[in-house]
């Protein structure tokens, strides 16, 4: 039998309606049609626009009769939409009073903030239909892949090695060799490489769509436009990106974006998905309406008491995250990407504002990041903070976290480069880093902490170790942007070089880094192209630039071949070895009966560790025994760093009887000899005394 | 579009001609479910599709569903370039086995019990 509701009871010209349903926002379907709906508190009359795809005018204009508002939602359902050829966007009218917060223009069409696929910039950069009354243009999707038994992987956080990529500059470069470069496709083609460097996440930077040809700027160097490149403005947070799917002008870049992360899934690797909620790509005062300003400004941003934006994201506006109606749609959203795309984990972008009143000011219980935390839906899905924000707001170690949230561990990435150029004063704070700071995350364990060095804000760890300053005049802006605390040092001439011994100093602080990293207790991050060395010529800001300064390039893994290598085996080591990757932090104290505690910190001398201000060396060791808490044991790991530019004689702490050291890495080492394939490292000639090479890196195993 | 129906022994080849889009879904439904009943073979012969949107997977997928609920076979024979790459990047494509030529087709479906 067929529902009462399956028949019109309006009609307008040609198109058949009924009142629709308030809930789900957005367009659904709905038997013989789809359902329309669309908050707008302030909005006084609004009207449903369609497009058939690609025309410049409109096929028709329906208003929404008063009988089909309810409360502050517009909801309406057209029957006999030829929904695959249809695009659609909505025209509202209501005051037009910036200085009270209104902006409703009725020239302006409007993209609904619930829109799932989203059409006009469905090829990078392509330009677009001049004269075009809405450029960025609502599709009707159908959300039915087939995921058969896939489902996120729920992989313990400890165990993760993430690898933070931008989808374009993963395969863009003509060296990929994919079929389909700069796509969503593309890094399914590439699958086998993430599985032999042996990364197990990755957390692409923002899919949302966004508008790569917003961007003012000109390269002062090339003269060519720069685009908004890195994607963190988004025009609409339910949409992947088109164009980065091969297919996205075929409008199947939803199936597209499922088929990587399935396949992705199959191959053991979560997907994290970096989203910016703190602002819109709509800009400041002189910004677009595409969406959000147009259809409710004063709900969807954060205003000053005269209207004008709230700037706590340095991109012109801030969203109104607490705001009751756009957490929802925040929760919607992120509920949506999880259930519908499988996403394992989110990275917020300027998470500090999540945590802002509607008047910016910081809350001590935020409505928003309580809701995330407790979602049913979100559940398992694992949340992370990047716990500052543009406007002084920093919370690294404070960001409330209702026993869910983990952070970009900021200060290791600033204790890590300051210990290792060789600053004073940071032996007693990297001790802390390397434990999973357990200084900042009481209570919290290791997983807290998303333990970094690099990531696409800064420099790359090649550039950290060939440059003091930025160098950022491509960007446009006669370098003041990009950040000026960057905690690098050049080793003795600023950018490339073909001193030997420089690039030979420079590769063995990458390798110094890396190695710390991966021995550290938390969550590692690696950055895109770090394996392979990859410069962006002391560019510290790439936002804008669609070329090699952020593309992969594919030839350096030859041509670097010994860095990869360094990073693969690392990367190995940590998945050999549970006792790298402990949930718990550490007890200082032997609760298992072997004889050492948990973790033991030495110098020069075994059990003596120099913490002195002026110190520059330092070595720990990670009892076997208590790998993870004595229930999955583990060879014992030592580890000494020696970040003085002076040799120095380390003794090393005696193992129990029948066991030896056996060297794993060794940085000062040349290549192949710097690192083994991990369960083959040989034997330590001397078990009693080693010498550790100025600014190197040695790991040990004991077993 | 253009479906024409053939018989060889157990096997039904459907060969389509054109474009597999929202406008035409209904025809492919309406002369391709009733070749689907118990332990069916189909070959679809695709060397004259032209474009396949997003309601073409999706109807493909249906017929393969309703296929595999009858116990039956199907392969998809002489998919144009793009029309396949497509499809594997979409991953519609996991769900069929696909052949270049109808003698391959017909060779896979006779050789399946």
């Amino acid at each position: 039998m067929k529902r009462v509701d399956f028949y019109p009871t309006h009609r307008h010209g040609d198109f058949l309606l009924r009142a629709g349903r308030p809930y789900p926002f957005g367009a659904s379907f709905v038997p013989g049609g789809v359902n329309f709906a669309i908050f707008s508190r302030y909005a006084s009359v609004c009207a449903l626009v369609l497009f058939e795809k690609g025309e410049l005018q409109p096929l028709v204009e329906i208003p929404f009769p008063t009988e089909f508002q309810i409360g502050h939602v517009f909801a309406m359902i057209v029957f006999d939409l030829d929904y695959e050829n249809i695009e659609y966007g909505y025209r509202m009218d209501g005051l037009y009073r910036p200085h009270e917060g209104h902006h409703f223009n009725q020239e302006t069409i409007l993209l609904d903030p619930y829109a799932r696929a989203v059409n006009g910039r469905s090829q990078w950069a392509a330009q677009p239909t001049p004269n075009n009354p809405y450029p960025h243009r609502a599709l009707l999707p159908y959300d039915d892949f087939d995921w058969v038994d896939d489902h996120p992987l729920e992989k313990p956080p400890e165990d993760l090695i993430v690898y933070e990529m931008h989808v374009r500059g993963f395969t863009r470069h003509p060296s990929s060799g994919a079929k389909y470069a700069g796509t969503f496709a593309a890094i399914r083609e590439k699958i086998p490489y993430l599985k032999d460097l042996g990364v197990n996440c990755i957390e692409l930077m923002p899919i949302f769509e966004f508008d790569e040809l917003e961007n003012k700027f000109i390269s002062p160097l090339t003269g060519a436009p720069l685009v908004q490149y890195w994607g963190y403005d988004s025009i609409n947070f339910f949409a992947p990106k088109a164009g980065y799917a091969a297919t996205g002008r075929y409008g199947m870049q939803m199936d597209e974006f499922k088929a990587l992360v399935k396949e992705l899934h199959k191959h053991d690797i979560e997907v994290f998905l970096d989203v910016a909620f703190n602002h819109t790509g709509e800009g400041g005062e002189d910004g677009r309406t595409i969406s959000y300003r147009g259809i409710d400004n004063k709900t969807y941003y954060m205003l000053r008491p005269d209207g004008s934006y709230q700037n706590f994201s340095g991109c012109g506006n801030t969203m109104n995250c607490n705001n009751p109606v756009v957490r929802n749609m925040v929760l919607d959203c992120l509920r949506y990407w999880v259930a519908e795309y499988h996403i394992d984990g989110f990275r917020f972008d300027l998470a500090s504002i999540l945590g802002r009143d509607s008047a910016g000011r910081p809350l001590a219980n935020p409505p928003l990041l309580e809701a995330m935390a407790h979602d049913p839906v979100l559940g398992k899905t694992k949340l992370i903070a990047e716990a500052w924000d543009a406007a002084g707001l920093y919370q690294v170690g404070s960001f409330p976290a209702y026993g869910r949230w983990g952070e970009w561990n900021g200060k290791y990435r600033d204790c890590l480069r300051r210990f290792l150029k060789g600053d004073e004063g940071q032996v007693a704070e990297i001790a802390q880093r390397i434990q999973g700071s357990p200084d900042l995350y009481t209570g919290r364990g290791t997983t807290a902490s998303i333990n970094f060095v690099t990531a696409h804000d800064g420099f790359t760890l090649a550039d950290l170790f060939s440059y003091n300053e930025k160098h950022n005049l491509a960007n446009g802006e006669d370098n003041h942007d990009g950040q000026n605390d960057n905690y690098s040092w050049n080793c003795g001439w600023e950018g490339s070089t073909d001193n030997p011994e420089i690039n030979a100093l420079r590769q063995r602080m990458i390798k110094n880094a890396i190695a710390i990293l991966l021995v550290s207790q938390g969550v590692p991050m690696i950055l895109m192209g770090d394996e392979v060395g990859h410069t962006k010529n002391g560019n510290n800001n790439t936002y804008g630039h669609d070329n090699e300064l952020n593309w992969f390039d594919w030839t350096r893994l030859e041509s670097n071949a010994e860095l990869y290598r360094f990073f693969r085996n690392c990367i190995t080591f940590r998945k050999v070895h549970t006792a790298l990757r402990n949930q718990a932090h550490f007890r200082h104290e032997d609760y298992v009966g072997s004889g050492y505690p948990d973790i033991s910190f030495h110098g020069v001398e075994a059990w003596q560790p120099d913490w002195a201000y002026h110190s520059h060396t330092l070595a720990f060791m990670l009892d076997g025994e208590h790998a993870r808490g004595g229930l999955e044991p583990d060879d014992t790991i030592y580890v000494a760093m020696n970040m003085h530019w002076e040799d120095h004689q380390f003794s090393l702490p005696r193992l129990p009887v029948h066991q030896k050291w056996h060297t794993f890495v060794n940085t000062s080492v040349p290549h192949p000899n710097d690192i083994c394939t991990p369960d083959k490292e040989p034997v330590l000639a001397n078990q009693k005394h080693l010498l550790i090479a100025a600014r190197s890196v040695v790991i040990l195993v004991g077993r | 579009m253009e479906i024409v129906i053939e018989s060889l022994k157990d096997i039904r080849i459907a060969s389509i001609t054109g474009e597999i889009n929202s406008r035409t879904t209904s025809q492919i439904e309406a002369d391709i479910l009733p070749l689907i009943t118990p332990n069916c073979k189909l070959l679809l012969n695709m060397r004259h599709v032209t474009y396949m949107s997003s309601a073409g997977l999706r109807i493909l997928l249906l017929l393969y569903r309703q296929i595999n609920d009858q116990s039956g076979q199907v392969v998809l024979v002489g998919l144009q370039d793009m029309i396949r790459d497509t499809m594997a990047i979409t991953g519609f494509l996991d769900f069929f086995q696909d052949y270049q030529t109808i003698e391959e087709g017909l060779g896979a479906l006779a050789n399946w019990s």
